[in-house]
Formats: C-alpha cells, sequence, structure tokens
C-alpha cells in the first residue's frame, strides 16, 4: 500500500505535551503505570492537580525505554528507572568520547 | 526458506538444560537489547536470539523442533518434512508474551499456525482507538538544516481477513521538519492502527536518528567538527574556509591557536530559536616532509627554533 501525500508531523519533544491519559495511551500501558513511573522519578509532570497533570513531549522518550527494558529484560521499575539513567550517561560519555577521538 | 539453528544463536549444544538456555538467552538479551546496545546489528540479533528463545524454553516446541534432526545447517534450504509435527501437542497460543510479528519465516512455517490461533479474539462490536505504533527513522543531517520529505518504508504487523497477523509493508511519504535534533519524535495523527467500531485511528510516532556524518556529530543542535590546519595557520593566524552543512563559511583562526582549541561559529548549527552553534576544534596537521625543499625547510626550523614539544613530561 502505498500513500502518495505528504505527511507533515509535529515534533513531539517541542511542540507536544501530553495528558496522563494521551502519554498511557501512546505507549499502550495503562495510566497507573505511568503513575508509577513518576513515583519512581523517571518523570515529571508539570502542574500540580494529578486530573490536570501534562508531560512533555520528551517524557515519551524515558517512558518508552523503561517500557521496553521491562517487557524485553524482565526488570522491574526500579531496576529499569536505573538502567536509564546509566543509560542516559553512558550516552553522554560516549558522544564526549567521539569529539575527543576526532 | 532457510533453516535456522536456534541453539547456535543461543551458543548452546543440543543437550544443553532448560536453566542453561534461560540463562543464555538472559544474558544474550541484555547483551543485544537495542536500548542498551551499541552493536550496529543489535536490533537483528535481539530478535533472532528471542525467536530461539521463544521455541528452547517450551519443552514440547523445543523437542519438536529437535525431531527435525541436527543434521541440518544454518542458512540452508528448508522445507518442513510433511507432518513433522505430528505426535506434538501445542498449548493455546504458543507465543506467549513474544513479539510475534518480527520473527523469521521459519519460525513461521513450524509454529505459524498453531500460534496464532486464538489471537483474534476482539470482536468489532465495541469501539476503540486503534494503538499508537513508533518507529525507528534514519535521515541525513542536512535534512534537519533544510528540511525535506523522506520516503519512509514501514513494516507494520496488521490482522488479515483470517484474524492472522501479517506483515505489511508500507510507504509513507513524510516531511522532515527543519531544526529537528537527534532522537527526537515526529508524531504522525491517525497512522497507527485502525480504531475498532467508530474508535478512531492511532497514531505512529517517528524517533528521528541522523545518519553517521563525516565531519559533524550532532549533540542538540549543536555540532561538533575538527578542522585539519596547518601549522603556520595556526602559529600566525589566518582567515580559512570550513565546511558547514550550509556552506563555506570563513573562519578566523587566531595567531598562537594550537591542535585541540575550540572555536565557535555562532548560529551556524542546526536551526531553531535559538539555533545552534558549531563547535570547530582545531587540529594542526604537519606537513609531509618529501622533497628536498621539504626536508631543508624542516632543518631549518629544527635549528632555528627553541621547541620542545616534551619540555611538560620532563624529558
Amino acid at each position: 500500500m502505498t500513500t502518495q501525500s505528504v505527511l507533515t508531523g509535529i515534533i513531539v519533544e517541542e511542540t507536544t505535551e501530553f495528558t496522563l491519559g494521551e502519554l498511557s495511551r501512546a505507549c499502550g500501558k495503562p495510566a497507573e503505570w505511568i503513575l508509577a513511573l513518576v513515583e519512581e522519578g523517571v518523570i515529571e509532570p508539570v502542574g500540580t492537580d494529578q486530573t490536570r497533570w501534562h508531560f512533555r513531549g520528551h517524557c515519551l522518550r524515558r517512558v518508552r525505554i523503561v517500557q521496553r527494558l521491562q517487557s524485553d529484560l524482565g526488570l522491574n521499575l526500579a531496576g529499569a528507572a536505573l538502567a536509564l539513567e546509566l543509560l542516559e550517561e553512558v550516552e553522554a560519555l560516549r558522544s564526549r568520547i567521539a569529539v575527543l577521538e576526532r | 526458506m532457510e533453516y535456522k539453528d536456534y541453539y547456535k544463536i543461543i551458543g548452546l549444544k543440543r543437550d544443553a538444560s532448560q536453566d542453561e538456555i534461560r540463562r543464555a538467552y538472559r544474558k544474550l538479551a541484555r547483551k543485544y537489547h537495542p536500548d542498551v546496545s551499541k552493536e550496529k546489528d543489535a536490533e537483528a540479533r535481539f530478535k533472532e536470539v528471542g525467536e530461539a528463545y521463544e521455541v528452547l524454553k517450551d519443552p514440547e516446541k523445543r523437542a519438536a523442533y529437535d525431531h527435525l534432526g541436527a543434521d541440518f545447517k544454518a542458512g540452508q534450504d528448508f522445507h518442513p518434512p510433511p507432518n513433522w509435527d505430528s505426535g506434538f501437542e501445542f498449548r493455546g497460543g504458543g507465543f506467549t508474551d513474544a513479539d510475534k510479528a518480527g520473527f523469521s519465516d521459519f519460525f513461521e512455517e513450524l509454529f505459524g499456525q498453531q500460534g496464532h490461533a486464538g489471537h483474534a479474539a476482539y470482536g468489532p462490536q465495541f469501539n476503540a482507538r486503534g494503538q499508537d505504533h513508533h518507529a525507528k527513522v534514519v535521515v541525513d543531517l542536512e535534512d534537519a538544516f533544510h528540511g525535506a520529505t523522506r520516503s519512509i518504508s514501514l513494516q507494520s504487523p496488521e490482522l488479515d481477513k483470517h484474524g492472522q497477523m501479517r506483515l505489511t509493508n508500507r510507504t509513507l511519504n513524510v516531511k522532515i521538519p527543519k531544526g529537528i535534533k537527534e532522537g527526537q519524535q515526529i508524531r504522525l495523527v491517525g497512522q497507527g492502527t485502525p480504531g475498532m467500531g467508530q474508535g478512531v485511528k492511532g497514531d505512529l510516532y517517528l524517533e528521528i536518528h541522523f545518519k553517521p556524518h563525516p565531519f559533524y556529530r550532532a549533540e542538540g543542535r549543536d555540532l561538533h567538527m575538527q578542522l585539519p590546519v596547518a601549522p603556520w595557520e595556526a602559529a600566525l593566524g589566518a582567515t580559512v574556509k570550513a565546511p558547514t552543512p550550509d556552506g563555506k563559511v570563513d573562519l578566523k583562526i587566531p595567531a598562537g591557536s594550537n591542535s585541540g582549541n575550540k572555536l565557535r561559529l555562532k548560529g551556524r548549527g542546526i536551526p531553531g530559536n535559538p539555533a545552534g552553534d558549531i563547535y570547530v576544534t582545531l587540529s594542526v596537521v604537519a606537513p609531509p616532509a618529501n622533497s628536498e625543499q621539504d626536508k631543508a625547510l624542516y632543518k631549518e626550523m629544527a635549528s632555528k627554533l627553541a621547541f620542545n614539544p616534551r619540555a611538560d613530561m620532563g624529558v
């Protein structure tokens, strides 16, 4: 199946804010799971009242990585959160090494 | 169709115990997990290992697979013998929680039928929004500078009319927005799974990555690059040409520069508000001494310059 028309999307990290429901739908997990991620400090909501929470676009990537680590490797939430932080650190170090090695 | 040697994939002998298989799988899964591993073929390896484990962890499937015999070589053309699975009973869905859509034809041929049964239980009698999909897309760094329309091929699992999962290919022409950064996602509304009943379609998220570039490395909107300069350009100062994704620019090298010194081209990075910068790291390159004249120049420097590059080392 080929679509001929050109699709225009929006950059999630810059223009999108997710509600709790939208974020949970974007990764196909229940809202309780997202709440657990907030509890664990993996993502931070904007706003005070839980019913009006918003999540900035960049949260989606973190949520997806935690989701994959949990389902593929059987990590628990704390383990996946730790792995995510270490992965981000490794990524930052790798990119600094790449600059230094050139 | 090619025979797959699941034991070889998981790195074990055919008489390995279930415990050994589980341990080997968990090790390999961590090693090749696409979020963790930086190896090029990590994703393919991860899927392959997952497929192997899907068969070997289940004593029923493993027995059936073993029954095919040990004489096949990986990659060898393979057709399952008729009734190869007679006498084996597979329970239920069989796929447990694995991503069934990504498995090989070989797996499909052997276990596909049993595996798919019972997966079309969702009826159209209720309305639900379609699922959101995610995919990774690799584009040129230049696309982030100028914006571009790229044709993107995606494989997605879809239920066919018999209620079986099939991989379908589709091609989308997608606008890559100017100013996008590595790792950012583009959301395409309504390009996910069709909804059920009156439900709306899900969305498609494309995670953007840049192809490795020979000169530049992106970090957010900033680019980093190394610029080779001649020793006299560094020592005396000079205005030299430097490439940027937007074309050549003149770059002023201050006198007394050296390898490792950094210069900043403000606002020449990936466009945006604010635009990124380009960080240029100088790299002084020694000219070759091929001709007699070259050598004479070096000899003159050696005799006239009081220069010890190893002074810091105390030698």
